[in-house]
């Protein structure tokens, strides 16, 4: 079953598939808003875990297993993690003041233009047809390793380069991060300066000023030194 | 225990050779990294600039090989289909890598006189470069949206690198969030045509939409758009250009003019491609899109740099504005006019970073003299870069005898040819309309000096003879110390740029006391010299973009 | 009767599969959390008497023979203590928290293969609640989920030691996901398959076909600290640090919910172990005899899994709390590198040896010494010969977090550090939540 891609009845899979489907549809889309609604950080985070749990499960129904087991382990386990981690270390996790909005007429704006969108959404779902795509979106998985065989399949050969410039992504990220880290400390001129490398050494023993574990395992002769030198 | 699922898999041939120049522009900064991280003392800037400097020829040299070799023996396919190598991937690449050349010449002046040390600058510049490459030459949705995160995750991070002004901290931070948001929406729209048409390979689609119906697949119109969106972001066409002016005003300035020249030209030839050769069939769904935006991009872009007072917000406004005049190729939806979109792209690309490098020696240490006042007698004061500015600034705003009016005219006709009169009259008034706010930066800095903001009076202007240039090309450039023929100008740009740069040599460029930065006028010199050289002698540049776009994969 | 209509809910159920399946999976899970429980609660009890043992202690001695219903006694009591709510606190979160803490531990034990294969009526099956194709990725899964119950238990507190107890744990948990992940990933490599049965199947023959030595005895070692980790068990309980944060992010709860972290832990503990056997031991694998055939793989699990419950106690009198930067170091700069590095060489020597040994030597020769290098040169900018003072990092974090800008220095830490993590006296920068003083600008 492939939502989407063509127009299933309702009930054309068993009755169980078609409850499970519902239950995790309800709570990825009350997840969904949720994340929206919640005023404190802390809950729109959880409801997010919610969403991606419930789309975990649909991930199951479907026999995309690995992809479920991925999901909850990259978004719900790492994700949102260091999203919470960094709520409760800046301590933003109160109520927003949203009352003071600088453009008044943005609010109203916004919601005429999202409804605008989702009509337009919405018509363009009904008219014309809904073309299936290629039989490679379909068919049955090979055998039981199932979805993590034919994933790594595609991986090594459809998608080899993408899944190689990947990783200059991720190099591209870890840079970025030791280089805005460094950014307060370029700050630092003349005499702050030894105040601050002490800061920088305190950051050490300091348990909570770790500010992100990710940093701490990069070559740290990049950040520092340089921190060290610049305000000359 | 046993290698079952090693069985059936039958590994693609990587053919390194297509990749080379992304290939080069991707390991030099892994090394530069190390370099810097295993040395124990802090290197010079001017390590860092030369190791990418050396990185972005040889990158060049390596397209340009790739040329040679896609010209004879028509375009292919790389890496099971992911990499097209055709004309029109390597002519971009061609351009990024020169790109990145003048970037190097110029952050290396630029972060000496601004005291950043550190390699991040030439890393990350490099890395976006890469990633502009990827997206010009990938011939897969998915590798086209991992060279635009490439390329765009370098640059929010350059746009945040001077850390001492809050503008660039600010220009970071809006440029990521909304840049984070368009990037998930190009994505979602990968994800409905995947949806629609089962392929996310290029031709592959465009082998779906040729063998099935499906004209008015709600699903794919929606990922249509959904891309285009995408794109639009990042080539601030209109309605998604509110980042551009802040971004560009509050990025130091060298890495704005990368930003504008690398982020185009990878943001335009993903575009290019995607919907000329993968939705060709369907432009009739596409092409009103973008004639609407090409209309008020064009306009909007014109019309709000005329009330800018900030030189770098003005220059974000004519990039907005030349946006529109690249979408008007694409409207016409026909061969000639990809090819006078690519060859507006290329010149641009040089236009434009030779721009934001006379700013940035005008904007002087602390990258904060924006304001056209700064600009006001600078011919007295800095006669070479008044002219350089003169001469890049004329060429944006389309005067003959520069790439920029050759640019302007093929994109024109390439419109009236496909019928888009309209359009194509909209592109002239909105030129006409960015022509003044060119022309009044221009006069500004030869009149100007008369009203007097209370500027010291003219220092040792140290190389008579460089007011050239613009001398012939426009009326007011009259008032310049040197009109000199054009003659000199050919070839020896960077012996003449040579006397106003033996003062800046210190690192400490300060364009009053002195002149400029060596490296920045040589960049300023090349970019200025590739503009007028091959505005003139047109041949060359024009014949590249046509045969590119016929070797269009 | 009752086939019949669950063969109208599933089709599962027209093809074959009939009732007795069904009632064999509810008898596995029942049986499961029934031994799991048991186990925790000899457990608790195990460790306190294993402790005394060490300390030259008696322990609990009073409740069943030999102190044996003390866990008994001890969940007793609590159940009937108050249940006590913090003002300050969330109080959906503060509810929902140690079930968060509580399902992930029972959930992976659903994997772990307690025995061969045996038959009921006909039907066989294996000795194990679960086997999922994806299988041990739902290990990982569930230990990347339990770092949501402290987190919450911390936070939701509405008080600062317990958040200090939460965002410890919460960077400590993520950070040693990746050497976990990555040992994971070198013993998939030999198994070729991510099921835990094929796992232990794969190293059934020998006890030298056990992953434990098959892969060298690195994996394993990384595996079993991060592992100790991933739980905040000692050495690595700065989580719940009696002697710096009160009990860390435990501190506000009592009764029940208290009694449910308490449960964690320990539930935590044993399933661990038992992964650890699965994963290394070879699981239920051992030679058996000829008669009740079925009870000797599981007496060998058993008898395996409590080593390592010994092993886990011993560590716990044996070692001192580490500081946090030291835990931090050692999991990003130890650990993962040689977990990487160990890694590429399983990987090499799977395509053939002269590629492993080829990777191996690279490593050894060029990476070591960059990596070396790139460690000392971060030390040396690190520390710079000065007293190391507990400060706040940046200004923007100061001033963010309400305090006085340019840093409040605070009692300076020796620069040999205690063992017992003194940074953890640093100020409090990371204001509660809910309190009113401390509005950002």
């Amino acid at each position: 079953m492939h939502p989407g891609l063509v127009p299933v009845p309702l009930l054309a899979t068993s009755l169980p598939d078609a409850i499970t489907f519902a239950v995790s549809a309800v709570i990825v889309i009350a997840g969904a808003i949720g994340v929206v609604v919640a005023r404190n950080p802390v809950h729109s985070a959880l409801m997010l875990v919610m969403t991606l749990f419930g789309v975990a499960v649909l991930f199951v129904e479907q026999r995309a297993d690995f992809l479920a087991a991925v999901q909850v382990i990259v978004y719900a386990g790492a994700i949102v993690v260091l999203f919470l981690f960094v709520i409760m270390l800046l301590g933003v996790d109160r109520r927003e003041a949203v009352s003071a909005d600088p453009l008044p007429w943005q609010r109203p704006l916004a919601l005429v233009l999202s409804f605008c969108a989702l009509g337009s959404v919405l018509a363009l779902g009904f008219s014309g047809a809904w073309s299936t795509g290629a039989a490679s979106v379909t068919g049955a998985l090979p055998h039981r390793a199932g979805d993590t065989a034919a994933l790594g399949k595609v991986v090594f050969t459809t998608y080899l380069l993408p899944f190689e410039v990947t990783a200059a992504l991720l190099v591209i990220a870890v840079v970025a991060a030791v280089l805005l880290v460094r950014v307060p400390q370029l700050r630092e001129q003349g005499g702050q300066a030894g105040a601050e490398r002490g800061g920088a050494a305190g950051l050490e023993g300091d348990p909570e000023a770790v500010s992100d574990p990710g940093v701490d395992g990069d070559p740290q002769g990049l950040g520092e030194r340089d921190r060290e030198v610049v305000p000359s | 225990m046993s290698l079952f699922f090693l069985s059936a898999l039958v590994l693609p041939k990587i053919a390194w050779s297509a990749i080379l120049p992304e290939l080069i522009l991707l390991a030099a900064p892994l090394v530069l990294l190390a370099v810097s991280a295993l040395s124990a003392r802090r290197l010079p800037t001017g390590v860092y600039a030369g190791g990418m400097g050396a990185a972005g020829l040889a990158s060049l040299g390596a397209s340009v090989w790739l040329w040679t070799q896609v010209t004879p023996h028509g375009a292919g396919t790389a890496v099971d289909g992911a990499i097209a190598v055709d004309g029109f991937s390597v002519l971009v690449m061609i351009l990024v890598s020169s790109v990145v050349v003048l970037a190097a010449l110029i952050g290396e002046g630029y972060l000496r006189r601004e005291g950043i040390g550190g390699p991040e600058y030439y890393v990350l510049a490099m890395f976006s470069a890469a990633g502009a490459m990827l997206m010009a030459s990938a011939d897969d949705l998915v590798l086209i949206f991992l060279g635009l995160e490439i390329m765009s995750i370098a640059l929010y991070v350059l746009a945040g690198l001077d850390a001492r002004r809050q503008g660039s901290g600010e220009a970071a931070m809006k440029y990521f969030l909304l840049g984070a948001f368009s990037s998930a929406i190009f994505l979602y729209g990968i994800a409905l045509v995947y949806g629609a048409t089962g392929s996310t390979n290029l031709p592959q689609i465009a082998d779906f939409l040729a063998h099935n119906v499906a004209s008015s697949d709600g699903l794919l119109l929606a990922g249509m758009a959904l891309l285009l969106v995408g794109f639009f972001f990042k080539i601030a066409a209109v309605p998604f250009h509110m980042w551009t002016p802040d971004v560009y005003q509050g990025s130091p300035t060298p890495v704005t003019g990368f930003m504008a020249a690398v982020a185009k030209a990878g943001g335009f030839a993903a575009l290019l491609r995607v919907f000329f050769a993968s939705f060709g069939l369907l432009r009739d769904d596409w092409q009103p899109v973008i004639w609407l935006v090409a209309v008020v991009t064009l306009l909007v872009g014109a019309v709000l740099a005329l009330v800018q007072r900030d030189v770098k917000r003005m220059l974000a406004y004519s990039s907005i504005n030349h946006a529109g005049f690249i979408l008007v190729g694409l409207e016409a939806a026909t061969t000639r006019g990809i090819a006078a979109s690519l060859y507006y792209l290329f010149v641009y690309g040089f236009m434009v970073v030779g721009t934001f490098a006379v700013v940035t020696v005008i904007a002087r240490r602390g990258d904060e003299a924006h304001d056209l006042g700064s600009y006001r007698g600078l011919a007295q004061r800095q006669p070479f870069l008044a002219a350089m500015l003169a001469l890049l600034l004329l060429a944006q705003a389309g005067v003959p005898l520069t790439t920029g009016f050759l640019a302007k005219l093929y994109i024109i006709s390439a419109a009236v040819e496909a019928h888009s009169y309209a359009l194509a009259v909209i592109a002239m008034v909105s030129a006409a309309i960015a022509a003044f706010f060119y022309l009044r930066v221009v006069v500004l800095m030869y009149a100007g000096a008369k009203s007097g903001v209370g500027l010291p009076a003219p220092l040792a202007a140290t190389g008579a003879g460089e007011g050239a240039g613009s001398g012939e090309l426009s009326p007011v450039a009259a008032y310049g110390p040197g009109a000199a023929s054009a003659a000199e100008l050919e070839g020896d740009r960077p012996e003449a740029s040579r006397p106003d740069g033996a003062g800046g040599g210190e690192g400490h460029g300060e364009p009053d006391a002195a002149g400029v930065p060596a490296t920045i006028a040589l960049a300023i010199a090349l970019c200025a010299g590739f503009t007028l050289l091959f505005g003139i002698w047109a041949q060359p540049v024009v014949e590249l973009a046509r045969q590119a776009t016929l070797l269009f994969h | 009767m009752i086939s019949a209509i669950a063969a109208t809910l599933d089709p599962l159920f027209d093809h074959g599969v009939g009732l007795a399946v069904f009632l064999i999976v509810l008898i596995r899970v029942a049986v499961a959390f029934a031994a799991l429980m048991v186990a925790v609660m000899l457990m608790i009890w195990f460790e306190r008497k294993l402790i005394s043992d060490m300390q030259n202690r008696i322990g609990p001695n009073r409740a069943g023979p030999f102190g044996l219903l003390q866990s008994l006694a001890d969940g007793i009591k609590l159940f009937f203590k108050e249940d006590l709510m913090p003002t300050g606190a969330d109080r959906r979160v503060f509810l929902l928290a140690p079930y968060l803490s509580i399902l992930p531990a029972f959930l992976a034990f659903a994997i772990v293969p307690i025995g061969g294969l045996i038959t009921i009526a006909g039907h066989r099956f294996e000795l194990q609640v679960a086997d999922p194709p994806m299988g041990i990725l739902f290990l990982l899964a569930m230990s990347a989920i339990s770092v949501y119950g402290v987190m919450l238990a911390g936070w939701s507190s509405g008080s600062k030691y317990p958040l200090l107890g939460s965002v410890r744990a919460s960077a400590q948990m993520v950070s040693y996901e990746a050497p976990l992940g990555i040992t994971i990933v070198t013993v998939i490599l030999l198994t070729g398959s991510l099921s835990t049965r094929a796992i232990v199947d794969a190293q059934a023959a020998h006890f030298w076909d056990w992953n434990l030595i098959r892969l060298g005895i690195v994996p394993f070692l990384i595996f079993m600290i991060a592992v100790t980790a991933e739980m905040n068990r000692p050495p690595f309980d700065l989580v719940e640090a009696d002697s710096e944060l009160v009990g860390g992010f435990n501190t506000e709860y009592s009764s029940l919910r208290f009694a449910l972290f308490y449960l964690a832990e320990f539930m935590n503990t044993v399933t661990m172990s038992a992964i650890i056997v699965t994963l290394f031991l070879g699981g239920p694998d051992g030679p058996g005899f000829p008669f009740l055939r079925w009870l000797w793989p599981i007496l060998w699990f058993l008898g395996k899994t409590f080593v390592f419950l010994f092993i886990y106690v011993w560590l716990r009198a044996a070692l001192p709390r580490l500081r946090y930067d030291q835990l931090m170091n050692l999991g990003w700069k130890w650990l993962i590198p040689i977990a990487l590095g160990w890694m590429l060489f399983v990987a090499g020597l799977r395509i053939n040896e002269a590629w492993g040994l080829g990777i191996l030597g690279v490593l050894v020769v060029l990476v070591g010494p960059a990596l070396y290098r790139a460690v000392a040169l971060g030390k040396r900018a690190g520390h710079l010969g000065e007293p190391r003072a507990a400060v706040v990092a940046s200004p923007g974090l100061a001033k963010r977090s309400g305090l006085p800008a340019g840093g409040v220095p605070a009692g300076a830490v020796p620069a040999g550090g205690v063992p017992a993590g003194a940074g953890g006296s640093g100020p409090v920068h990371a204001p509660k939540p809910g309190s009113g003083g401390e509005e950002a600008p």
